[in-house]
């Protein structure tokens, strides 16, 4: 490639990433940039929040519902977290399988919520609504279970479109008056109809709320609760309800909450040790490769440069161990830049002009760059597949994204850098500018 | 050249590192944390610094069983115990606070025995994968270069090299774990498989510059012996293989003195696998293949 051609390229790789580090800068910083405010995404354990694990009981779900039980779950619990007003909650599904059987997870994280106290009682207050049948034919002496009292009819608070609060015209009673979706209007229509006469009683988490006896067939969807509530408590149950009712129980198996302040001064020490070790590394490379090692740390800048882009519009959620891996791979990144110019080294030793050096530098490092980056890509990709936390994820996924970008600034901006540079003559100061180490 | 020269030197250096993890992982046993046995850890912060007895005499409202508690920093402690349920757990949290009206509880953590059993059998499933995965990578990479030591025989010494970068890192926190109680948790397990891949990084560099000069021996008809071949090729990577590594240890240290408590452990595990890694590449990976040649002469 023509010498000119190569500097044009080398400038405006330098101008992109002058730019690239301009556009991270005010897009962190300020809100009326040309960018506007994109700022990096950071996960609870450098933002504080609660992190809590609930595992479905899906024992009483038909195996080709669950998935849309789950589903109806996750919806619910995020519609409850919404209305308590946190930024960018996570509420998702995760299945595992434990021992041989499978497990139905729900996590839920709440960033900034430090309060795990109320961020479970945002989520465990969301009531479990139940219809049961009294079982018929029992005898009035014998004390029975409330399993064997009561038989499933499948009418849940899945099936609920919407609880209102009424009052009894005569009365003053507050009611809560239930409407079911469509689904909910049919299964109520058939029991009904096919129950006269036996008690319909309401669950409310686990307990008999109202045990009336259904008179006729009821077509309308439509339901009422009378029982002796307050006032109060009716406008709650009604508030309840609405904002969802489960569609399967759920416990608490795992908790993480994180202060706000431990996160961020996790959050500072990553950074400092970031930049330390960008700085450390940077000497090292000018002593010993100088030239090279110029050029070597500005391909190192261009590649944080990049790697923080990519995390801030992808946008991948940092983690501590994140950051670790991102500083990890910053150690790792020199690695194509070392093998490049040992080779050259060894084709200047066996005399080639410096510009060959570096031409055949390049070339014969490929193979090696390529197969090794590729083992910790491998790597990267399993540990991902078996991550089981968010962390794991996290690291994963940035390790993997440093490899890649890796190859890529050693490859296009070192060889570049180094190509462009374009020294022809071979005398003392040169072989100084590409030797290395110390002088034997 | 000196690595081939005195192979023996290195393999006993490396066998009694691994003989001394060993014993110190079947000995003293693996300390594992909450991530894999359940449990709850809570780090709760005072004003001034907490006196260890007095908050012990005010755990007595739960039936803890068996706890840990100690100091961390200057006021903080940190306290570990059974998983707790959510009633458990507030008593527990106003019980430690109670006698301090500036105490705040920095950070909790419980995972329960579901959590726990999932992440054990994860972790064993992915080491296993990664090793095979690496095995499999390296013997598809090699698979030209079957003269005079087949392809398959060079996976053969990475495992070789990969068990020694496993065993020694799990062997210093066996000590660790027992004399200082710093625990095994995920992060570590993901550590040693980062170890993993990078030492394979390392020992494909080696290997890749072996076959090149095997090649080349072919192609120039010069009566170079197998050791020579490897020799040369070790002496060619030396200085790369110790720079990398170097700067890679360098970003590892300045983030275990200076980055946050978090990944303390982390960087420490990385630190210790990759200084293991580097060690097997350069002085046991490849001076292991030279063995491998020789029994194969002798057995011809």
């Amino acid at each position: 490639m023509n010498t000119t051609k190569i500097r044009i390229t080398a400038l405006l790789l330098l101008i992109l990433s002058v730019f690239g580090g301009y556009f991270l800068y005010s897009t962190e910083t300020s809100k009326d940039g040309q960018f506007g405010n994109i700022p990096f995404k950071l996960g609870l354990d450098l933002n504080g929040g609660t992190h809590l694990v609930y595992e479905a009981d899906t024992s009483k779900v038909a195996p080709s519902e669950i998935k849309g039980a789950m589903s109806a779950l996750r919806d619910t619990i995020e519609n409850r977290i919404n209305v308590f007003g946190v930024s960018e909650p996570l509420v998702q599904v995760e299945d595992a399988t434990v021992g041989g059987e499978s497990v139905h997870k729900l996590i839920v994280e709440l960033p900034g919520v430090t309060d795990t106290e109320k961020a479970i009682n945002i989520i465990g207050k969301t009531p479990v609504l139940e219809f049961k049948l009294q079982n018929e034919g029992l005898s009035t002496t014998t004390e029975y279970t409330m399993d064997q009292l009561f038989a499933d009819t499948g009418l849940t608070g899945r099936l609920l479109a919407r609880a209102d609060l009424e009052f009894n015209q005569n009365t003053n009673a507050p009611t809560v008056s239930l409407t079911f979706n469509d689904e909910g209007k049919k299964l109520f229509g058939e029991l009904t109809k096919n129950n006269i006469g036996r008690v319909l009683a309401i669950f409310l988490d686990g307990r008999p709320l109202s045990t009336p006896v259904i008179q006729d067939a009821i077509t309308d969807g439509k339901a009422q609760i009378t029982g002796q509530f307050t006032p109060d408590e009716a406008k709650k149950l009604v508030q309840d309800l609405n904002y969802g009712a489960l569609p399967l129980p759920v416990s608490l198996i795992g908790t993480q909450t994180i202060g706000a302040s431990l996160g961020a001064g996790a959050l500072h020490a990553s950074t400092y040790a970031g930049i330390l070790s960008f700085i450390v590394i940077a000497i090292f490379l000018i002593f010993w490769y100088r030239l090279p090692g110029v050029v070597a740390v500005i391909a190192l800048a261009v590649y944080t440069i990049l790697n923080l882009i990519i995390f801030k519009l992808v946008p991948v959620t940092l983690t501590t161990a994140g950051l670790a891996g991102f500083i990890l791979s910053i150690g790792m990144a020199v690695d194509a830049n070392i093998l490049i110019f040992e080779r050259m080294k060894e084709e200047l030793k066996r005399g080639l002009s410096l510009e060959d050096a570096i031409r055949e530098g390049f070339a014969r490092a490929w193979l090696s760059i390529r197969d090794s980056n590729l083992s910790s890509i491998i790597t990267a990709i399993i540990l991902y597949y078996f991550a089981t936390s968010a962390l794991i994820k996290g690291f994963s996924f940035v390790f993997a994204i440093g490899v890649v970008t890796s190859m890529f600034t050693a490859i296009t901006v070192s060889r570049t850098l180094l190509i462009a540079i374009g020294i022809k003559k071979t005398n003392a100061l040169t072989k100084f500018m590409f030797g290395n180490g110390v002088r034997k | 050249m000196f690595v081939i020269k005195f192979r023996k030197i290195f393999y006993s250096i490396s066998i009694a590192l691994i003989a001394v993890s060993l014993y110190g992982i079947l000995s003293h046993g693996l300390k594992l944390g909450i991530d894999f046995k359940g449990g709850s850890i809570i780090e709760a912060e005072y004003s001034a610094a907490p006196n260890i007895d007095t908050i012990k005499a005010n755990l007595t409202n739960i039936d803890l069983g068996e706890y840990s508690i100690r100091t961390t920093g200057d006021k903080g402690v940190i306290l570990r115990t059974k998983n707790l349920s959510d009633v458990e757990r507030v008593t527990l949290i106003a019980d430690l606070t109670k006698d301090d009206t500036g105490a705040s509880v920095k950070r909790f953590d419980s995972v329960g025995p579901i959590l726990g059993e999932e992440l054990r059998a994860k972790a064993s499933k992915s080491i296993f994968f990664v090793i095979l995965a690496i095995v499999l990578f390296i013997t598809f990479a090699f698979r030209g270069v079957s003269k005079p030591v087949s392809s398959w025989k060079y996976g053969l010494v990475a495992i070789a090299a990969l068990l020694h970068d496993v065993i020694v890192p799990t062997g210093v926190f066996a000590f660790l774990g027992y004399y200082q109680g710093v625990e095994i948790d995920s992060l570590f397990v993901t550590a040693l498989l980062v170890v993993l891949g990078f030492s394979v990084h390392d020992t494909i560099v080696v290997f890749d510059r072996t076959r090149e000069n095997l090649h080349k021996n072919n192609k120039e008809k010069s009566k170079k012996t197998f050791s020579e071949i490897v020799g040369i090729s070790v002496s060619q990577t030396f200085a790369r293989s110790i720079n990398t590594s170097l700067t890679t240890l360098i970003a590892l240290a300045v983030l275990y003195v200076y980055g946050p408590e978090a990944t303390q452990n982390f960087s420490l595990a990385l630190l210790i696998g990759i200084a293991a890694g580097t060690y097997s590449s350069i002085f046991i990976g490849s001076p292991l293949l030279v063995t491998l040649e020789k029994w194969q002469r002798k057995e011809n």
